[in-house]
């Protein structure tokens, strides 16, 4: 019962954060509510017992949203907010298209019977990332190579990615 | 209970994904549209925990979780590398201005 009143209100949380970055005139507002909203995400996933997912949720999560910050100021017209705008576009299709998401996801929640099975072992995470589930470690390795890589070659002013740079 | 909690986080977590969704398809902002992004799998984060948890946390399944982690950390640099690429070549900051394969 705790647990989900608990679960209950940090998905409040969570999801008045969401709204709340799109809604914030402010960018430093906004990248802080979406942090906001990733820890009550994260604090979930600690009280479901997920401990060493939940403090990297955190971690990575309040790292990136800093860098973030870094690159809402630079490439933001309006970082602060001191004069509030909306830059939107397609407002009503938006719209329409997020609660049509939302109606059939919510669907799917509510209806489906979900199963629920018998308690399993939670330990040995990291055995798990090294032994049986070496495909999931070796594939995201290869992600983040490819993202290395991907991001050097597009952000370097110069290159082939720019039609040659000799 | 457990399976009034698991939906409850299920709902929760569609709620996400749809704020995210009408985020990334209205604004225009490519910083914004990413944010939009991240609030998607941000509600997908949520609701791998939330079913890990009332399936009886079956032992390596919450590895999903990492990839998850992983694709958010992904998706945010490739995404402002793509920013910075764009804002360099053509001074864009604006989905609607970098339109060249609508013409």
């Amino acid at each position: 019962m705790t647990l989900l009143v608990l679960v209950a209100a940090l998905g409040l949380v969570a999801v008045v954060a969401g709204i709340g970055v799109f809604v914030a005139d402010s960018m430093a507002r906004a990248t802080f509510l979406l942090l906001a909203s990733f820890v009550a995400v994260a604090v979930v996933l600690l009280a479901f017992g997920l401990t060493y997912l939940g403090v990297v949720v955190v971690l990575m999560m309040t790292i990136e949203m800093m860098i973030m910050v870094v690159f809402m100021v630079m490439l933001m017209m309006n970082p602060a907010g001191l004069e509030p705008m909306t830059m939107v576009h397609n407002r009503r299709g938006s719209r329409v298209i997020a609660l049509g998401v939302f109606a059939v996801l919510a669907a799917g929640a509510l209806l489906v019977p979900w199963p629920t099975s018998a308690p399993a072992p939670t330990t040995a995470r990291g055995t798990d990332l090294m032994g049986p589930q070496m495909l999931t470690m070796a594939v995201l390795g290869l992600t983040l190579l490819a993202a290395i890589v991907g991001t050097v070659a597009l952000s370097v002013s110069r290159g082939p990615a720019r039609g040659g740079g000799r | 209970m457990t399976e009034v909690t698991l939906r409850v986080v299920l709902v929760a977590a569609a709620a996400l994904v749809a704020t995210g969704v009408h985020g990334a398809l209205s604004q225009q902002s490519i910083v914004m549209i990413m944010m939009g992004l991240e609030l998607v799998v941000n509600g997908l984060v949520l609701a791998t925990g939330g079913i890990w948890w009332a399936e009886g946390r079956p032992g390596n399944a919450s590895v999903l979780v990492v990839v998850l982690v992983t694709v958010m950390a992904v998706e945010m640099a490739t995404g402002f590398a793509v920013a910075l690429a764009l804002y360099r070549a053509r001074r864009v900051d604006l989905a609607d201005d970098a339109a060249e394969l609508a013409r």
